[in-house]
């Protein structure tokens, strides 16, 4: 079970079927009908009144949600959803309908063999073609897509921090010119002339399925299929729950440097989830040939939010290079020693920044030795074994974004 | 196995049969005898001189320095380590060390609940001495700390933390509370510094609560070095010459201290926009219900300092106070109010007679906190849902074969099926071979067998 999610699940064709033949997952052939799974997704369980609830060993450590560490609680994920409503959003998020140009779908900037991100430093929206880094002739952003793992525990969506719902962020990009280019209308509109979808539609939300389908109904389709990407059985949560050899020397040398004092990651990366959801102006450098970013100071006069961005998740980090809002560091040695550097280095001249406090070196701390062990260290935290199956086919009909999975047999 | 004794899941406190005791000796390692140790374990550390970070993620260890003749155990960061000592494990106990000289911090815990920091001697430079986050019940006691470049003793965002009979000097800020909910700082001597005792609400943490600190019977003297925090560092906009300050908390008792030539004042009372001005919507900035109770002040305020300076003589006033208050808090008190030199307190109340905290002997709570219990069928469940659910499902080929067939396959032998995820070998061609899960220790995969072979339902 290594490398890339490889995955194929029998869902909704019946069980005795799937038990025979590794069938598709919910494929449907033309004029076949569609069906919801009605299983909660890996990591979940259906609760008595018919939704899913996320499980992992973090529970059992109990404490206050708002504290971390090693052995803590996780704090509270969106609330539960049914079975069906996620596997709605799982087929929406890999339509390329959702797109003015019935070409992207979600996926194509969250991308299942891209840790949910790009592998891009500014990611490339409508009337582009391919994925990752070899994609092109879309339209240029300022920005890169942050990862879906674990985004259900964010209490705020984009880099700076402008959603405080999955539902809110979905209708950004959504309709955006560059990104995805649908209006609502137009949306709703195609959705509704899709008949599967309007039986979907109803079973999802348990519902009449003569009633047109929303674009509230599809964002919250989306959130509750994002909610369930949870990433928690990475080597390191082995070492924390107790399995003394999960991580080498180094990599524990890391860990020491990742929760210690010179480096301080572990203040705003705070454990088991990675990230405190806070705001923080760390002074990353510029991106040639684009203005500032200000970050959630764009959005808002405070002199304390200029360059904010939000801490991201180090969930995965291992598989979403390039790093940082526009992909300015390569690759995870390039960030660390980035944050090894004197406070405010990479900051242009005539920007006044309020650096995060722990932001704390005038000069290099950490020895080369240390930057390997952190950089060993962060390559713990990858743990895929939750994926969801990509679906091969959606009830639109158009072709689901390429993938590892694409060309298994099934 | 009890019916309901499953408290910690992985972390093996049921294998230690009887505690130990390990002993380090000079030109050995610390941190090998704590990967020997088991919970329950001493490790005692014998003088000598020990260059090493120590981490300690195992439950109820105890890392105990040995004094003899006057010759202690030394850990030397030589400037050059990181870290002193690391600990997550709750119950651990780290006494009667020697921390010297390490980059960041002396001692740290983070998410260790139920510790005890005692009798340490932890000298900088170095950044925080003493650390101890996301802890609930705690104790930092007897403890000498000095030259940090931050708090000597910061307890950051913790609940029912001691921090009693410490001697803090020669740092930013002796002893600082951070986004904390009940801490008692008792019979502390906090000298020599830029400002002696401090209780926080900062904005941007997880924690958007500090409230209930009783700072009691400390001595509070002469805390007048000039400020050496590097520009950008919060507490560079400390005044020097501040004995206690309380920055944005809710409901602190400053009570029977003794407060004696701090050169700024006595008592600063500010809103965490004093010194931080990040904008945080989820927190309240405004030190409410503030109890100043009769404390002895003497000669605070001679030479006031930098923003203080400037608030007093924006005021009329060239010479420095007791107790200065500034923002906007409510409800708050103070007694013998005609005793105390003072200025921004005329919304303060008088505390009504015989106001006093002297009930409140810990903050401590009268138990240790202990893990939620779990069964070992609940237990079964949850492994079954964190860990397995990712390759298989109850009817369905997904990564591995449907659950059914393993019922089958293993119907009334849980025993063969927790032996055989430890270190399975391929069973059917048409599947990929299932990684070892040995890490799950016995009785959990034992559990887990359990609960496949018996509720597991569609």
């Amino acid at each position: 079970m290594s490398g890339a999610p490889q995955r194929f699940a029998a869902q909704g064709l019946g069980a005795v079927l799937a038990l025979i033949f590794c069938v598709g997952s919910g494929a449907a052939a033309p004029g076949q009908e569609w069906r919801l799974d009605d299983a909660c997704p890996p990591g979940f369980e259906e609760l008595a009144g018919g939704t899913c609830a996320f499980r992992s060993f973090y529970e059992i450590y109990g404490g206050s949600v708002d504290h971390g560490g090693l052995r803590a609680a996780l704090p509270a994920i969106r609330g539960a959803a049914r079975p069906q409503l996620i596997d709605l959003g799982r087929y929406l998020f890999f339509d390329p309908l959702l797109a003015a140009d019935r070409r992207t779908s979600c996926a194509h900037c969250h991308h299942p063999d891209l840790g949910y991100a790009d592998g891009r430093g500014r990611s490339m929206g409508l009337a582009g073609a391919g994925v990752g880094p070899a994609r092109s002739g879309g339209a240029a952003l300022s920005r890169g897509a942050p990862t879906l793992w674990n985004v259900g525990f964010l209490r705020r969506l984009f880099w700076d921090g402008r959603a405080a719902s999955l539902e809110e962020q979905a209708r950004g990009p959504l309709f955006a010119a560059d990104e995805m280019g649908n209006s609502p209308e137009q949306l709703e509109a195609d959705l509704n002339t899709i008949p599967a979808y309007r039986s979907l539609f109803a079973a999802a939300f348990a519902r009449d399925a003569a009633a047109p389908i929303t674009v509230a109904e599809v964002v919250r389709a989306l959130a509750a299929f994002q909610s369930s990407l949870v990433s928690f059985n990475s080597r390191y949560d082995r070492y924390a729950h107790g399995d003394a050899k999960a991580l080498d020397a180094q990599e524990l040398d890391g860990l020491n440097v990742f929760r210690g004092f010179v480096a301080r990651c572990s203040q705003c990366h705070i454990p088991p989830l990675f990230t405190d959801s806070e705001m923080a102006v760390i002074g990353a450098p510029p991106v040639p040939g684009l203005p500032y970013d200000a970050g959630a100071g764009a959005l808002d006069p405070d002199p304390a939010l200029r360059g904010a961005f939000r801490v991201p998740t180090l969930r995965n980090v291992a598989r979403t290079a390039p790093y940082f809002q526009a992909g300015q560091f390569k690759d995870l040695d390039a960030v660390v020693r980035f944050y090894n550097d004197a406070r405010g280095h990479a900051v242009p001249a005539g920007q006044a920044l309020q650096i995060h406090w722990h932001i704390p070196m005038s000069r290099p701390m950490l020895s080369d030795a240390d930057v390997a062990a952190l950089v060993a260290f962060l390559g713990t935290l990858t743990d895929e074994s939750m994926a969801p199956a990509v679906p091969p086919a959606v009830p639109s009909g158009l072709p689901v974004v390429a993938h590892s999975g694409s060309s298994l047999p099934r | 196995m009890k019916a309901a004794s499953l408290t910690l899941l992985l972390a093996l406190t049921w294998t230690s049969a009887g505690a130990a005791t390990l002993t380090v000796n000079p030109g050995e390692s610390i941190q090998a005898a704590i990967n020997r140790a088991a919970p329950g374990d001493t490790v005692r550390v014998l003088p000598g001189t020990y260059r090493e970070t120590v981490f300690i993620d195992k439950n109820d260890i105890r890392l105990q320095g040995v004094v003899h003749e006057g010759r202690w155990a030394v850990m030397d960061g030589e400037s050059r380590l990181n870290d002193g000592i690391l600990a997550s494990g709750h119950g651990v106990i780290i006494e009667r060390m020697w921390v010297r000289h390490y980059k960041g911090n002396g001692i740290m815990t983070q998410g260790a609940n139920n510790y005890q920091i005692i009798d340490n001697v932890v000298e900088g430079p170095c950044f925080y001495a003493i650390f101890p986050q996301f802890g609930r019940n705690g104790l930092v006691a007897r403890n000498f700390v000095t030259k940090s470049d931050d708090a000597a003793i910061y307890v950051g965002m913790s609940d029912g933390v001691d921090v009693l009979y410490n001697v803090a000097s020669h740092s930013i800020i002796g002893i600082e509370t951070e986004n904390s909910r009940g801490q008692l700082i008792e019979g502390n001597y906090v000298h020599d510094n830029v400002l002696g005792i401090a209780t926080t609400m900062l904005p941007g943490l997880p924690v958007k609560t500090a409230e209930t600190t009783i700072i009691r019977r400390n001595f509070v003297v002469a805390n007048n070095i000039e400020n050496f925090a590097p520009p950008g560092a919060i507490t560079a906009a400390a005044p020097s010459g501040i004995g206690i300050l309380v920055l944005g908390t809710d409901t602190t008792v400053v009570e029977d201290n003794y407060i004696r030539d701090n050169r700024s004042a006595g008592v600063l009372v500010a809103d965490t926009s004093f010194f931080v001005t990040t904008p945080d919507v989820r927190m309240d900035p405004y030190p409410d219900e503030l109890r100043l109770l009769r404390n002895t002040y003497l000669g605070n305020g001679a030479d006031p300092q930098g923003s203080v300076k400037a608030i007093l003589e924006s005021a009329g006033q060239s010479t420095g106070v007791d107790v200065l208050a500034t923002g906007k808090g409510r409800g708050n008190c103070i007694a013998e109010r005609e005793a105390v030199r003072s200025l921004g307190i005329r919304r303060f109340e008088d505390c009504a007679p015989g106001t006093t905290s002297a009930a409140t002997l810990s903050m401590r709570p009268s138990q240790p906190v202990a893990a939620p219990e779990y069964t070992p069928e609940q237990v079964g469940r949850l492994t079954y849902l964190a860990v397995c659910s990712g390759c298989h499902t109850y009817n369905a080929r997904l990564v591995g074969p449907p659950m059914l067939a393993i019922k089958a396959l293993y119907a009334g032998r849980p025993a063969a099926l927790a032996d055989w995820i430890a270190t399975p070998t391929r069973r059917r061609p048409e599947y990929p071979e299932m990684p070892p899960q040995a890490y799950l220790p016995e009785q959990v995969r034992l559990a887990v067998a359990n609960y496949i072979l018996g509720e597991l339902e569609n």
